[in-house]
């Protein structure tokens, strides 16, 4: 084995890469779990993404529209969800389960003739100074555009949900809906809109797995990082910022687990597979003695009666 | 004459089974006072969300200040200048005040101007209120503070209050009045929605009595007697409980040093309670909502355990005990909340009754249910109790709330009791079916049970309960004889004003 | 405008139509399904729930009835007793590989002894290997309050990557040419799960799989264990008044539920598959979670619709080779089924009516 072969400045940009994909699923996550909504699909939507964006940008040769098309694809599948829970009323728990189960198997379906292709790629983006600079730019300043959507998208959350009304709104929803009902706001119009938007950024998650961080396409690749970024919503304590912090994280031992392969250290390759799922497992012990952070609503079925 | 500010004509609202509201109709003036009376059930509820724009009328219209007014959501409402403050406050626990009220405003201005706003009004009003302050922690009349400073803010022309002193002390009562005297010199028409009587004299200028849906009254409180008026609400006169001279027992139930934190968020811990009950007493225990009332019955209950020694039964510590355990001993219980808590509201009522009397009636042998004598049990309460349903087979959601409560007391007193703890025995129920609960109470202790009453209905404590004692903040006052006693000594033991200040009008 | 009405109690007549309806509507739109992909909808649906039953080679595909039946009844059977109760086990699939893996373990170990009590052996291993594995979610719930769905999700990635190992190390065939894999079961007879009856599928796990129904059906309906699952389920705070222990009744219905799911995964390794292989897992943990709703969370429910599922797989294969459907059609079929199941029990509880347009 050779340590020496992991390039620590490497190791950090593909850290960021590997943290994308979870960074994005999980702020969406994050949204809509704030409205009071469960929707444990979210890998399901995720493979969804993966594929109609692999689909899309090689169809068109757009890694941008693929991007577009991921997102409404990851939506139009949460749009299932709504129908079961907002409109049927079901229970949240299982639509989720529904809903991955149901996304995996379309995901197969529709990949079936992209097995082994190579998608159009993305390039990255070239800032003039920043991205020369030595050991910075290469960690921060050369990378995909996507990577920095996801930062913007949790600074954007973060400020939505601090600063403005409508995230005040949002959080009232989540936290007592039967009281925001009673001061006449649209429970389910908002929480509809939640979980679209929580579909589509799962979407883009998956699109990046299978656009940039892969990239290619094969059935069930997105391999669990979906209920991850369940697990890192509250790890993050319905956080943005912590998200952020969780995700990078979680991309750290990811991308070190897969660098101590390569550098052939004397842990059998399966084993440090397992890492992040049971790395995953003692963050949720360790976190869950705090509750309290959790939206109040969350999880609980909304129905307006007289 | 003058045009009303708000005067409503033939309002009908019907749901499946029952008329809520028939043809009611009445006039709000500029600057009145407006009590709207009746018992629980009569309709109160459904007019004012009429008003409110929460629910439409299926007939009948409103018109303020002559025009139509017929508000199709709340926010219409609140443009027109109609505010309510909710029995059950739609507060957001984990949200500060000045966020709680942000959401109650059409147009809120920025955090921080709206937090001077909230004070100004607040200390103007004597209701001092800080807006950094997280919902959650507040207690009961802090958090109708809140509610109302939402309504003021927005200078409303119609203040609606639904039930507003049943979270108060009677001291917080003054306070309140004070500051509704103050907006009704200012011009506010206030509709005051209420079945206690007093309250409704000293307060309301004109009142508006509905009985079953229907408006079968009008008077002017202050000429005319409370009597009169509790006719009008009841439509017959009530029985009242018969108290038969007893012996009071040896000591049944010994709570001493009693300290549990709360398992929720947002409880109350009980800090030190001592208290204890003879065979045949009745202990009535009184305080606001929220004081550590669901605590205090889930430690009596085995819900929450103890140390052994600081609850005790004819001697034996029973703190350790799990709920199964101290029904075999004969502690039992009844819990506020019917649904969800003392009932399953989606199983049958056979199943109910399985649900705590199982070990006292010997519905299982070994683990195995013994369903038909199950069913038994379950006949056996509808026909006590007279509680109003097709069968032992039908959910328990299925029942309306004075049944349902008749039910969970009912299964509780059939099972011969030792002691008996009961949390709002008669919350939500109809005068008929309270009196009935009472007097089953009575009955029981004149058996020689001991029992605990926790109720915020004052006039109940004082009508069935030997000694009384009031929970304030998870600390109970020492227990005293209810003979004798002032409501100025209840309120004080309450808790008095809660460090509350009073309105400077 | 439609609202909702909440009836006063749930309607028995549509708890029992909702699942017939939803696979109604399943056929309807995974017929469209198979049109979009260009398949004849009636001849899909006609191989795929006509086929393996009445066809022409009925005789082969009856008895694999039993055999995919079997795991799915089993695991499901468990799998309900938690969710009646709220508790979510979802991670099935790795207690049947870890149940798979400790079973075939055993065996392994006193391979070549031939002696009765081999393969009663491996059947308690199978079962602990199960409970043990979801013995972590309910242990973790339990003490720290951790979320049972995540940990016991995740568990189903470490326990595949466990399988990887044991399969290219531990328990690989010596004599296997350095192919990954263990020995075949099959032909070690003292641990061969066989069929009882030559030809009809018949074999333990199939058995275990109806005593499970049985066991199942006296529990929920005649003990108070049972009665406290559906208590806890439908009121948790009427339950614990009731004087129900939940960190008890979770620590048992995971237990068994892990442990069905292992003995599923033991009687699936030691008989129709034989052999312990990096793929040797193929869903069944999941597809369960279907198999349990669609039989409504009750006991004979899941027998029914275990067979159903099973019918899906088998008749999903027969397309595959006859009109070459995509085996991924027939996950995204399964799938529909529960999406139409979760939407119709909306009637079971509430009424829909045409109402004229109100402020609700």
């Amino acid at each position: 084995m050779n340590l020496g072969e992991i390039n620590p400045i490497l190791l950090i940009a593909s850290l960021m890469v590997a943290a994308t994909p979870l960074l994005l699923a999980a702020i969406g996550e994050l949204v809509v779990e704030k409205a009071g909504v469960l929707n444990l699909g979210v890998e399901g939507m995720m493979i969804v993404g993966a594929i109609s964006g692999f689909a899309i940008s090689v169809e068109t040769g757009s890694p941008w529209l693929g991007f577009v098309a991921a997102a409404m694809g990851g939506a139009l599948l949460s749009l299932l969800f709504v129908l079961l829970t907002q409109f049927a009323l079901a229970n949240q728990v299982a639509s989720g389960l529904a809903l991955t189960l149901f996304g995996l198997g379309l995901s197969a379906l529709l990949g079936q003739s992209y097995v082994g292709i190579k998608p159009p790629s993305m390039g990255d983006i070239h800032i003039p100074v920043l991205s020369d600079l030595p050991v910075i730019g290469p960690i921060l300043f050369q990378h995909d555009p996507i990577l920095y959507v996801g930062i913007a998208l949790t600074a954007g959350v973060w400020a939505m949900l601090k600063y403005t009304r409508a995230g005040l709104i949002l959080r009232a929803v989540g936290e007592n809906h039967d009281a925001a009902h009673a001061l006449g706001y649209k429970v389910v119009r908002i929480r509809v809109l939640a979980l679209l938007f929580g579909g589509a950024c799962a979407g883009l998650g998956g699109a990046y797995i299978s656009l940039i961080r892969v990239p290619q396409w094969t059935e069930g690749m997105t391999a669990g990082v979906g209920w991850i970024a369940l697990a890192l919503v509250v790890f993050a304590s319905w956080k943005p910022w912590r998200t952020l912090l969780g995700a990078y994280l979680f991309g750290g031992i990811t991308v070190l687990q897969l660098n101590l392969q390569a550098a052939g250290v004397a842990i059998p390759v399966e084993y440090l597979a397992m890492s992040p799922y049971i790395i995953t497992i003692l963050v949720l012990v360790i976190l869950s003695a705090d509750k309290s952070r959790a939206p109040a609503s969350l999880g609980r079925i909304f129905h307006a009666s007289h | 004459m003058t045009i009303p500010l708000l005067s409503l004509q033939g309002l009908t609202k019907a749901y499946p089974g029952v008329v809520a509201n028939d043809h009611v109709s009445f006039d709000i003036g500029d600057g009145e006072v407006h009590a709207l009376l009746g018992e629980n059930g009569a309709g109160k509820s459904t007019l004012v969300k009429m008003i409110y724009g929460l629910i439409k009328p299926d007939s009948g219209t409103m018109l303020m200040r002559g025009q139509p007014y017929a508000p199709s959501e709340p926010r219409a409402a609140r443009a027109d200048g109609i505010a309510m403050v909710f029995q059950h406050f739609s507060l957001f626990d984990a949200l500060n005040v000045a966020e709680n009220i942000a959401l109650g405003m059409e147009n809120p201005p920025p955090m921080g101007d709206l937090a001077a706003r909230i004070r100004e009004v607040s200390e103007n009003y004597g209701l001092p209120l800080d807006p950094y302050r997280t919902v959650g922690d507040l207690s009961a009349g802090e958090r109708q503070r809140v509610e109302i400073i939402r309504c003021l803010l927005q200078d409303p022309k119609l203040l609606i209050m639904d039930e507003p002193t049943s979270v108060l002390t009677p001291q917080e009562v003054e306070i309140l009045f004070e500051t509704l005297k103050k907006l009704r010199s200012e011009g506010t028409s206030i509709l005051y929605i209420s079945h206690k009587l007093e309250e409704i004299r000293t307060l309301c200028d004109h009142a508006t009595i509905l009985r079953l849906g229907k408006n079968v009254g009008e008077c002017v409180p202050a000429e005319t007697s409370a009597r009169d008026m509790a006719e009008l609400m009841v439509g017959s006169a009530l029985q009242t409980p018969e108290r038969a001279g007893r012996a009071l027992g040896p000591v049944a139930l010994d709570v001493t040093g009693l300290s549990v934190p709360s398992p929720s968020e947002f409880g109350t811990a009980l800090k030190n309670v001592h208290l204890t009950v003879r065979k045949g007493e009745v202990l009535g225990i009184g305080g606001v909502a929220g004081n550590g009332q669901d605590e205090l019955l889930g430690a009596l209950s085995g819900e929450i355990t103890t140390a052994a020694d600081a609850i005790k039964f004819n001697g034996q510590p029973i703190g350790r005990l799990g709920p199964t355990a101290r029904r075999k001993l004969g502690v039992l219980t009844a819990p506020e909340e019917r649904l969800g808590h003392a009932a399953a509201p989606d199983m049958s009522l056979t199943e109910n009754a399985l649900l705590t009397g199982s070990v006292r009636e010997n519905l299982e042998t070994r683990g195995f249910l013994k369903w038909s004598d199950a069913r038994v049990f379950a006949e056996r309460i509808i026909k006590s109790f007279d509680v109003r349903t097709p069968g032992p087979e039908n959910a328990a959601r299925s029942l309306s709330g004075g049944n349902l409560q008749k039910f969970v007391i009912g299964r509780e007193v059939l099972q011969n009791p030792e002691v008996l703890v009961v949390n709002q025995p008669t919350w939500g129920v109809d005068a008929a079916a309270a009196a009935a609960i009472r007097q089953a109470i009575l009955d029981l202790a004149a058996q020689g049970t001991a029992v605990v009453c926790i109720s915020q209905d004052l006039d109940e404590l004082m009508e069935i309960s030997d000694s009384f004692a009031a929970l304030n903040e998870g600390r109970l006052s020492t227990p005293r004889p209810t003979a004798g006693l002032t409501v100025e000594e209840i309120g004080l033991m309450m808790g008095g004003a809660h460090g509350m200040e009073v309105a400077h009008v | 405008m439609i609202v909702l009405e909440k009836r006063p109690q749930p309607s028995k007549a549509w708890s029992y139509a909702t699942p017939l309806v939803a696979v109604v509507a399943t056929m309807v739109f995974g017929g469209l399904l198979f049109a979009i992909l260009g398949k004849n909808p009636v001849e899909a649906i006609g191989t795929i729930f006509w086929e393996p039953l009445f066809g022409e080679f009925s005789f082969y595909y009856r008895p694999q009835l039993l055999v995919k039946g079997a795991p799915l009844v089993l695991i499901a059977i468990g799998l309900s007793l938690g969710f009646r109760a709220g508790i979510w086990n979802i991670g099935a699939e790795g207690q049947y590989i870890m149940g798979a893996i400790f079973g075939a373990g055993v065996g392994l170990a006193f391979y070549p002894l031939d002696a009765w009590y081999v393969f009663p052996l491996m059947v308690i291993a199978g079962a602990f290997g199960g409970w043990i594995w979801a013995m972590i979610p309910a242990f973790l719930k339990v003490r720290f309050g951790t979320n049972e769905i995540l940990v016991s999700l995740m568990l189903v990635y470490v326990a595949e990557q466990f399988l990887a190992s044991v399969s290219l190390g531990l328990l690989k065939n010596p004599e296997g040419f350095g192919f990954p894999g263990s020995r075949n079961l099959q032909s070690y007879d003292a641990a061969h799960n066989a069929e009882l009856i030559a030809g009809s599928g018949m074999h333990w796990g199939v058995v275990a799989a109806f005593v499970s129904v049985i066991f199942a059906y006296v529990l929920l309906n005649r003990h108070m264990l049972g009665f406290h699952i559906r208590l806890t389920g439908e009121a948790p705070r009427a339950a614990k008044f009731a004087g129900v222990n939940p960190p008890r009744l979770i620590l048992f219905c995971l237990g068994v539920s892990g442990a069905l799911a292992g003995l599923a995964g033991m009687f699936e390794v030691s008989g129709p598959s034989g052999v312990v292989s990096i793929d040797f897992n193929v869903g069944y943990g999941f597809t369960a979670i279907i198999v349990a709703f669609l039989g409504r969370l009750h006991p004979i429910g899941i027998l029914l619709a275990g067979g159903l599922m099973a019918l899906t797989y088998i008749g999903g294969e027969i397309a595959q080779s006859q009109l070459g459907l995509p085996a991924a059609a027939i996950q995204v079929f399964q799938g529909m089924l529960l999406f139409f199941l979760l939407a119709f029990d909306l009637l079971t509880n509430y009424r829909i009516r045409a109402a004229r347009s109100e402020v609700a």
